[in-house]
């Protein structure tokens, strides 16, 4: 007996249209259409500046803006993908502070002309300038910025610590499960931002002006100093080294922190969350390293650039330039919480009523760092993330060497991470 | 009895013993023009799933074994060249490497063993429910229908101090999440709970083909009932088990979601696909992250070739046996 084995195999291959993805000019003589792809903000101020500078633009242009996850990692992941293919659609992209070196080494945005991007650093705060510029040309035109202070329960505490030295000892004395210190300490982006802001406070940097290795050996030490004492400190919160910037702003308003260093997000949902807790709120500058220097707080935010492959260049450049307007960045501040990038919008009665401390963000703001300007600034923080955690095994001495190392392997993108 | 024209000189073979055992046909030496041509129109009615199968397939895999050969990076657009072994090599002399494929390993083969126990508990309870059995069987599989990242965002809330209930039931302060031992404790935790039901699904299947003649002839020898299932109902098993071991390593080995939303990979629980996505969509070092998928690959050969190969021995054995 045999029976036959068939083998069948219907294979329905559906052929895909490829849509083209749209953009570009409908007709000739309308307004151009510029995709501006940025993580869309909860109060709307993006999409009302896109409209309110459209508007303003008579009929030059429209601006649409395209959606982007709300994560900054997510958002890079996205956007590198399409602009490594060339993506034609991208005109306008939201960059975070980061981003300048690398995307403008690849060559995926275009620099902003000389006579532009002079009229648009006029007024705006210098660091915060900075954040855009790479090998002395602007990729990005300033939009919003951001930093942290420090946030304290006044109840608690009397007169707000000046340093972190000051503020570990406050901590010790106060009682347990109330005196936590929340920091950002699991392994990602935001450690790095507290590396870089202890380090750059102490009176070193990751790279040097030229992009070499730098990390002096004494601040350095004294960084490392700071994180090993927050960690092995009785005040530290049990889940520091897996604390992000929420699960700090979750322990601070559960009560079980008396400090918290955190971005200007935390007041806004304290008095939502907590009205009963707020009246208790202190805001001070950030805490110094050293004694008699400043804290030199790591700068966020987001800047705007002009993707290289788009089509309308030139009117992308005009439609980012209005974006980045006094007008359109007080409308950030007021609906979003994103604080605006020129000097004199601190003083502006709009501004300080969303932000009752303006001064202390204008202060820390002037005073910010950066982190490292590198095309590799990716595998710079992997490299930093990865070596000095979990915060409470570090050497502050041994680890100096080890992090220079890594440091280098990451700017000559070797190796692992 | 119908016979072919293109059989062998007749045998009088006995009707097939088993119920379930497929009798093969007897080979025929030579091919006929008949043959021949339902062979051809075999290979045509395979080639378009065949074609599709290499598009989709062996193309990306080919890509990723040329990227993997030279230095290619998203950002340095203009610095690739061809630079033979050496991601290899700097992959392979990585103490990081090899640290995260210990770690996988580690996950996979607790996960995978605790789910093999359990899901086949979960089996026999489905095989056996009397009542409800559509009840029992729906609720057994409902970990499975979650998405993983779900499952893992609500594990972890779980074992965070403050937000979860896991400390609440044992008065315990502990921050489970930032230790190596007990963040792979919960990892493993939710692989186990996600994916028992897929295990116990496959093992389902796999006693239903047990008959219950044989348990009934052993009972009646005098077997008591762990005897019966050691002795009758496992060796009949053991090829859906294995099948089910098989599926459920190769899952377990490129475990990727649920250490990203616990711990990011810190804390020592980083997975090989972890690193493999830092080198690719974070570092966006196309070479190195491609040999680091390359190697997965071979490991995931390399866990299929060791199956397949006690798979079959095992299939020769059974035959024997019988």
């Amino acid at each position: 007996m045999r029976t036959l084995r068939g083998v069948g195999a219907l294979v329905v291959i559906g052929g895909l249209l490829a849509a083209g993805c749209g953009g570009g000019a409908s007709a000739s003589n309308g307004p151009v259409e510029i995709n501006w792809y940025t993580a869309p903000q909860p109060g709307g101020s993006f999409a009302e500046a896109a409209k309110a500078c459209s508007a303003a633009s008579n009929g030059k242009y429209t601006i649409t803006v395209q959606p982007l996850p709300s994560d900054a990692t997510a958002q890079r992941e996205q956007l590198v993908r399409r602009l490594a293919a060339h993506d034609s659609t991208i005109d306008l992209i939201s960059m975070d502070v980061i981003w300048t070196a690398e995307f403008g080494e690849a060559g995926w945005v275009d620099p902003w002309p000389k006579s532009r991007a002079d009229q648009i650093g006029q007024g705006v705060i210098p660091a915060v300038l900075k954040t855009g510029q790479y090998k002395n040309r602007m990729y990005a035109a300033p939009l919003d910025t951001a930093s942290q202070l420090l946030w304290y329960r006044k109840d608690l505490v009397k007169t707000p610590p000046k340093t972190w030295a000051e503020m570990i000892q406050m901590a010790d004395q106060l009682p347990k499960n109330k005196n936590w210190i929340e920091v950002q300490a699991a392994r990602y982006e935001g450690y790095t931002v507290w590396f870089n802001t202890l380090l750059e406070s102490a009176g070193g940097s990751i790279l040097t002006k030229t992009g070499k290795v730098a990390l002096p050996t004494g601040p350095t030490e004294a960084a490392l100093k700071v994180i090993k004492d927050v960690a092995t400190s009785k005040a530290a919160d049990p889940s520091m080294s897996n604390n992000q910037e929420d699960q700090g702003r979750l322990a601070f308003e559960a009560g079980n922190a008396a400090f918290m260093v955190n971005y200007p997000y935390v007041y806004a949902s304290l008095k939502a969350d907590k009205p009963k807790l707020f009246p208790n709120l202190g805001i001070a500058l950030y805490p110094r390293v050293d004694a008699n220097k400043p804290a030199k707080v790591t700068l966020g935010g987001f800047n705007i650039g002009v993707g290289a492959y788009g089509k309308h260049k030139s009117v992308a450049f005009d439609a980012g330039t209005c974006l980045g307007q006094p007008e359109q960045q007080v409308l950030y501040a007021v609906k979003d919480g994103l604080p605006p990038v020129s000097q004199a919008l601190y003083k502006d009665p709009r501004i300080v009523k969303a932000y009752p401390y303006a001064d202390l963000l204008l202060q820390t703001f002037s005073d910010g760092s950066t982190r490292p300007v590198s095309p590799a600034y990716n595998d710079i923080s992997l490299a930093v993330q990865r070596t000095i955690h979990p915060p409470s095994s570090i050497n502050p001495t041994s680890d100096v060497g080890a992090l220079r190392s890594k440091v280098d392997d990451a700017i000559h993108s070797r190796g692992l991470l | 009895m119908t016979q072919t024209a293109t059989g062998p000189p007749p045998t009088s073979s006995p009707p097939p013993a088993g119920p379930s055992r497929a009798v093969s046909a007897p080979k025929p030496r030579k091919r006929t023009d008949r043959a021949m041509s339902e062979r051809r129109l075999g290979l045509m009615l395979c080639a378009p799933a065949a074609i599709v199968m290499v598009a989709v397939t062996a193309y990306p895999i080919g890509y990723a074994i040329y990227l993997s050969l030279q230095r290619a990076d998203l950002r340095f657009p203009n610095a690739n060249k061809f630079i033979g072994l050496s991601n290899y090599s700097s992959v392979l002399s990585s103490s990081l490497w090899w640290q995260d494929l210990w770690t996988t390993v580690f996950i996979t083969v607790v996960s995978v063993a605790i789910e093999l126990v359990l899901g086949m508990a979960l089996a026999i309870v489905m095989h056996r429910a009397l009542v409800g059995r559509g009840l029992v069987r729906a609720s057994i599989l409902v970990p499975y229908g979650l998405i993983t990242v779900v499952a893992a965002l609500a594990w972890k809330f779980a074992f965070t101090p403050g937000t979860g209930f896991i400390n609440n039931w044992f008065g315990s302060d502990r921050a489970w999440l930032t230790q190596h031992g007990s963040a792979l404790f919960v990892i493993i935790l939710t692989e186990v709970w996600k994916t028992t039901p897929f295990m116990a699904l496959l093992l389902l299947a796999g006693l239903a083909l047990v008959p219950d003649e044989l348990l009934e002839a052993a009972k009646v020898d005098g077997a008591t009932s762990w005897q019966a299932f050691r002795k009758v109902t496992l060796p009949l098993m053991k090829g859906a088990i294995l099948v089910a071991l098989l599926f459920r390593t190769l899952d377990a080995f490129r475990v990727f979601d649920s250490i990203f939303i616990q711990t990011g990979g810190a804390n020592n629980t980083e997975s090989v696909s972890i690193l493999g996505y830092n080198q690719l969509l974070n570092r966006l070092n196309l070479g190195i992250g491609s040999a680091v998928s390359v190697l997965i690959f071979l490991c995931v050969l390399i866990i299929s070739f060791v199956f397949v190969k006690l798979f079959g021995a095992n299939l020769s054995q059974q035959r024997g046996e019988s």
